[in-house]
């Protein structure tokens, strides 16, 4: 039977493969984004199990939200990155350190 | 009589104000006419002051002029004492002034700052009667200050000339070393008395002397004792007495006018005149006459020995100065106030009238003052050599002049003031002023033989141009020389012995050796039949003859001793190395002082270390912190998840 | 409408508003343009009515009357309990009339001087004036506190804008500098408030403190208030910032802001904190001391005109500290009010003489663009009234009796000897060293030949500068001859402060 751990236990895989996907990546932030979005569907899958687990529809609807501002967010985010390449001619992590102090 | 004193004030102010203000409207003859009125009328005011108080038997009177400014319990106010003092500093003051307008007429006639010039002096006469006419301290010193201003301005008169520019800085300064002197005893005088009123303050006299104040930790000196020699450095200052005297000298760069009236006849006799204005503080202080008469020997002998080397006509004449004012020093510190006042009075006529006559063999000279470079003058300007003569008599004191009776009977005085005990101090004094007597009659007479006898040792051109100048010239030298050879024969007897001065100065019994010399006294006549029976007039004469061999019979015995003497003759060149010194120890210490706390304290210490130094710790930390700042998405990322991991972690398992 | 009633906001708020005029209407023009001329005429009229709203002060100031004149109060922010708090006493007063006789000049100083954005030159002035009166007349220490901040930013930009080369770096100094010090001043204020629950400086006088509270306290206003003055050794903002500042900001930084941190002194540190001022008054005399004659050994040695008036300054600011820390020195009798009425009047004096001597250096600035000593000898040649004006202020600020720069350091060199006799010696060696380095400055730029052709090109004073040193000249002697006047208006405020500064707030603090 699949409970609620397993269900958690994909998660937080998921959650920490992204992690791992942003500090270990170092050429290309479209992967970035990937994995931010990732992440969010990580978080989803908690709300998911949470929602059936309690049953509690509330966390479905969050899920909802998360999607739309997810995918508002990539678009954003693309739409970031492509300016960002007309002016770098670049989209690799490295190059990008003008916060350096 | 108020408003008497009110215009002899005002009149001359007045008069500089408008030759000052509105020369170029007034034109040239505008400006004289102007200043000669007011300073004309200041004197004819002041005589009347003086009959008034002498025949008229007049009271001496004491009126505030106005309040300067009232506060915590501090009255300082603007007034008017005049007693007979006063009104003898007055007349002497205004009488000179008057000559000295007179004379500038024609002496600056080519100058273009002529306007300028009356208007000076004319502020000065001015300040120089706020000065002897005040009634309390800070007038005093308004007019101390005052006509340290006017001289400042004058000496350097002509301002393109790089010596006399140097010469008013360095008499200011100099003057300034005396004022603070002079402004701490004044703070001392209000420390102790709570006033500035002279009423006041002499009248707590007693009370300050049995006073001790301890200016080193532990040791308690009398407030007497160190409040009138604070206020005796301020007269050091003023009446250029050693170490404080190197700026009279160098004062002879100003026009010569000014040399006659500022530096010979008023303004350094004030540092005379207020000495003997504040007797009642000094007769309480045996300690500080004593200093006073010690400076006032050294001062009348070291100097005179200076005016033999001198070839400057002017700084000849101003040497003697120094010397005289040395002897009017002497007179104060032996308690014989009235008798420094008295050569005060003829000095101001034989000096003024010497440097005018100086003044005017330079213009005749065409502004040559080159002792070595004149000689046998005597045929081309009667007058000037008969005034002259007249004021070099009085000046050695020749038996008759006015000079005679002051300075006879100055030392005289010294000779038998016998407070001070018979010990170094007395020895000091009287054969300072009985040798000084000697010397005096030693470089009056070389100068008076080189300038008008002898060989004539000017240039062609210049000789054919040698002649009396105008009668602006001449009539202020023949005005001078009446009273200088006859003033002393019919005042010596009332000014020193008739009890003149009354209350205007005050000396303890015991002191009183000028009372004492009054008992002897038998009128004019006698002393002057006494006078040849007196090491004075001995040595005067031997002076006068040692002149005449050294420099018309034998010049070349001089400079035998120069270069036989010669270790002597550099001290005596070099001044003492006074003008060392002060110039390269206190002014170049000053400035070296200045360099070192600006590059290192200012620039190095607190600009550099501290406040930049704090900068630049703030970058280096900064540019440490900084390395954790990689500007790399990942490394925040990284930064954040372990913050949050921390930050969970705490809540979770250490809450 | 009866002005007396809101006078002090008159004075504080027109000419704000006429420099906010000037700012809405003016443009970049250069100064050639009508436009321009209108802008000045403004700039000018707005300072001569706020001038003549003061002589309105001076009237109806009763000098006999204790406690503060001309007051004001309206709630500001309620819920703090802070209010628009004005008023006047026999201290601020005088300095008022100084800030509004003082802005005239600099605007008539400056009429065609600047050469860009002269409308908003001459409007940072005028609002640079209405701050200042506000600090001098605020009576709540939030509103003192932000017309002290807000006064900052004008003068920044008279400097940052208007300046010398150097100026980016002499602003940052002079800001980072005097902002430092007021933080800590902001402190010690809410500190103050968290005890008695207001912002009114009275409730500070009055509020009962130990002495550990009163050191911090003190230092906490110290440094505001030394950095302003300024003291040493926190005083090497000052010739910077005298250096890079145009000729108006010179004057208005002399003669005016300096006097920010003596007022500071006597209005909130000696009367919140007297036993803290009283721990610390050897050192504040020793510092005062230093002051005097350190830096005028240091500005012996100055190049630079602006550097070497700017140190003057230090040193003369010097008396004002003395005088006022002297307070303790004395055992009863005359003396302490010797000192402070002389510290005071120093400060009145101080900002006549200094602003006078940098619109002489400026005058000469103006033909030249040189403040170099060395380029300069013979002016006197060429510009024989100038050189009338330069000696004559020269000689106020040696000290010279006569002229107000004695009257102020006469009183505390009295007051010094009766306190102590080394202090008197070492004050009065101003005398000295006063006069040296004015004099010797004044013997190598206006005495002698003249030095080169520059020198020799010179035209005299023109009728505006003529007018602008006539009045300061007038003014100097005036208070030199007669300070009485000025005196009467301090002496009751005087007395009353001493009184209140012998209170000791110990004892109510330990019940």
């Amino acid at each position: 039977m699949i409970g609620l751990e397993h269900y958690l236990t994909l998660a937080a895989m998921l959650f920490v493969l992204s992690i791992a996907g942003i500090i270990v990546n170092r050429r290309n932030l479209i992967l970035i984004l990937m994995c931010i979005e990732l992440m969010l569907l990580a978080v989803n899958f908690n709300f998911i199990a949470f929602s059936r687990y309690l049953g509690d529809e509330t966390g479905q609807i969050f899920v909802f939200f998360i999607l739309t501002v997810a995918a508002a967010e990539a678009a954003i985010g693309l739409a970031i990155l492509v300016v960002l390449f007309r002016n770098k001619r670049s989209i690799a992590v490295q190059e990008l350190n003008s916060l350096k102090g | 009589m108020y408003n008497y004193y009110l215009t002899i004030v005002l009149a001359p102010l007045a008069a500089a104000i408008i030759a000052g203000l509105a020369g170029k409207k007034i034109g040239r003859a505008g400006a004289h006419w102007v200043t000669i009125v007011g300073v004309g009328t200041a004197c004819l005011l002041s005589m009347l002051v003086l009959k008034n108080l002498f025949w008229g038997g007049a009271e001496a009177e004491n009126i505030s002029v106005y309040t300067w400014a009232v506060t915590d319990g501090l009255r300082m106010e603007v007034g008017f004492l005049v007693d007979r003092l006063t009104a003898l500093m007055m007349c002497v003051v205004t009488f000179v002034s008057l000559m000295v307008h007179i004379y500038t007429i024609g002496y600056m006639r080519e100058d273009p700052g002529y306007q300028r010039f009356f208007s000076y002096i004319s502020l000065f006469t001015f300040a120089m009667l706020m000065l002897v006419m005040s009634n309390n301290f800070l007038q005093l010193f308004f007019g101390w200050e005052a006509v340290g201003l006017v001289s400042y301005l004058l000496i350097g008169f002509w301002f393109k000339k790089e010596t006399a520019i140097f010469a008013n800085l360095k008499a200011f300064l100099v003057n300034r070393v005396g004022d603070f002197g002079f402004l701490l005893g004044i703070a001392g005088v209000v420390m102790f008395t709570g006033s500035l009123d002279y009423a006041t303050v002499f009248g707590q006299a007693e009370s300050i002397a049995g006073q001790n104040i301890e200016v080193l930790q532990g040791t308690p000196w009398n407030a007497m004792t160190v409040i009138c020699i604070l206020l005796f450095i301020g007269a050091m200052g003023k009446s250029a007495q050693a170490p404080l005297h190197v700026w009279l000298p160098d004062s002879m760069e100003g026009p010569t006018p000014i040399s006659a009236l500022i530096h010979a006849a008023t303004m350094v006799t004030a540092g005379i005149f207020m000495v003997a204005r504040m007797s009642p503080l000094f007769e309480l202080s045996t300690t500080a006459l004593g200093f006073v008469i010690v400076i006032g020997s050294i001062t009348a002998f070291f100097m005179g020995l200076l005016g033999i080397i001198q070839n400057d006509i002017k700084r000849v004449v101003a040497y003697s100065t120094l010397s005289q004012l040395g002897y009017m020093t002497v007179a104060l510190g032996a308690s014989a106030y009235s008798a420094a006042i008295f050569h005060l009075m003829t000095h101001a006529f034989f000096k003024a009238l010497l440097f005018l006559a100086a003044g005017s063999v330079i213009i005749a000279m065409h502004h040559e003052q080159d002792i070595r470079k004149m000689g046998g003058i005597k045929k081309y300007m009667p007058i000037t050599y008969w005034t002259s003569l007249v004021g070099s008599l009085a000046l050695i004191g020749f038996p008759g002049s006015s000079g005679f009776f002051s300075k006879d009977l100055l030392i005289e005085a010294v000779r038998d003031s016998h407070w001070q005990g018979q010990g170094a101090v007395y020895w000091i004094a009287y054969l300072s002023v009985l040798l000084g007597v000697f010397i005096t009659a030693l470089y009056t007479f070389r100068m008076f033989f080189l300038v008008f006898h002898g060989e004539e040792r000017m240039d062609a051109k210049t000789k054919s141009h040698l002649h009396e100048p105008s009668a602006v010239v001449t009539v202020p030298l023949i005005l001078l020389a009446i009273p200088s050879a006859i003033i002393g024969w019919f005042t010596v007897g009332p000014v020193l012995f008739g009890d003149y001065f009354g209350d205007a100065i005050f000396v303890s019994e015991s002191k009183d050796i000028i009372g004492h010399m009054a008992h002897a006294w038998h009128g004019s006549l006698a002393l002057l039949t006494h006078s040849v029976r007196t090491p004075v007039f001995w040595l005067a004469t031997c002076g006068v003859i040692a002149a005449w061999f050294l420099y018309l019979k034998r010049p070349d015995i001089p400079e035998m001793i120069k270069t036989r003497l010669s270790g002597i003759y550099n001290v005596l060149d070099r001044k003492y190395y006074f003008d060392d010194l002060w110039i390269k120890g206190f002014a170049g210490g000053g400035r070296a002082i200045g360099q070192f706390l600006w590059k290192k304290g200012d620039q190095m210490i607190i600009d550099d270390i501290l406040v930049n130094g704090t900068a630049r710790t703030v970058v280096r930390l900064a540019g440490f912190v900084r390395q954790i700042q990689t500007g790399y998405l990942y490394t925040y990322a990284f930064a954040m998840i372990i913050g949050l991991t921390a930050l969970l972690g705490w809540l979770i398992w250490l809450r | 409408m009866d002005f007396s009633q809101h006078l002090l906001s008159i004075l504080i708020w027109l000419p704000i508003i006429g420099g906010a005029a000037l700012i809405a209407i003016g443009d970049d023009s250069d100064s050639s343009s009508s436009r321009a001329g209108l802008m000045r005429i403004v700039a000018l009229a707005t300072s001569v009515v706020t001038l003549l709203f003061s002589i309105g002060l001076y009237v109806g100031f009763d000098n006999a009357a204790t406690g503060m004149q001309f007051t004001e109060k309206m709630p500001w922010v309620d819920s703090l309990n802070v209010f628009y708090s004005l008023g006047v006493d026999g201290i601020s007063a005088p300095l008022i009339l100084l800030t509004t006789f003082i802005t005239p000049l600099v605007v008539i100083s400056s009429w065609d001087t600047i050469k860009n954005r002269s409308a908003q030159y001459f409007a940072a002035f005028l609002i640079l004036e209405g701050l200042m009166v506000g600090v001098f007349s605020a009576l709540d220490a939030l509103l003192f506190y932000v017309f002290w901040e807000s006064m900052l930013i004008p003068m920044f930009l008279i400097i940052g804008i208007w300046g010398g080369a150097r100026r980016v770096y002499a602003t940052l100094k002079f800001f980072l500098y005097t902002f430092l010090g007021s933080v800590l001043m902001l402190v010690a204020f809410i500190y103050l408030y968290g005890q008695t629950g207001s912002f009114d400086l009275f409730g500070f006088m009055g509020v009962p403190l130990t002495l550990g509270a009163q050191k911090y306290i003190f230092i906490a206003f110290l440094l505001a208030f030394a950095v302003k003055v300024p003291m040493w050794p926190v005083h090497t903002w000052l010739p910077d910032a005298h250096v890079e500042a145009p000729t108006g900001g010179s004057v208005i930084l002399a003669a005016i802001m300096l006097k920010m941190g003596g007022y500071g002194f006597v209005r909130l540190s000696l009367p919140i904190v007297p036993d803290g001022s009283e721990y610390f008054s050897g050192m504040m005399i020793a510092l005062s001391l230093i002051a005097v004659v350190y830096i005028g050994f240091v500005a012996l040695m100055q190049k630079d005109m602006k550097k070497l008036i700017a140190y003057s300054s230090i040193a003369h600011m010097g008396f004002v500290t003395l005088g006022l820390f002297m307070l303790w020195s004395f055992d009863g009798g005359m003396g302490a009010g010797l000192g402070i009425t002389g510290g005071l009047i120093q400060m009145i004096s101080h900002g006549l003489i200094s602003g006078a001597m940098f619109l002489c250096v400026g005058v000469l600035y103006d033909r030249m663009h040189s403040r170099e000593i060395s380029d300069y000898g013979g002016v006197a040649n060429t510009m024989p009234v100038y050189a009338a004006f330069m000696v004559l202020f020269a000689m106020a600020n040696a000290g010279l009796p006569g002229t107000s720069g004695f009257v102020g350091e006469f009183m505390v060199i009295i007051a010094s000897f009766k306190a102590n006799f080394w202090y008197a010696f070492l004050a009065a060696g101003t005398l000295i060293l006063g006069a040296a380095y004015t004099l010797w400055m004044v013997k190598r730029v206006i005495y002698g030949e003249v030095a080169n052709d520059n020198v020799a090109a010179l035209k005299d004073l023109n009728s505006r500068e003529f007018i602008v040193l006539a009045i300061l000249a007038v003014s100097v002697l005036l208070v030199g001859l007669w300070p009485a006047p000025l005196v009467d208006m301090m002496n009751v405020t005087v007395e009353q402060l001493i009184e209140q500064v012998g209170r000791s707030k110990l004892w109510q603090a330990a019940l």
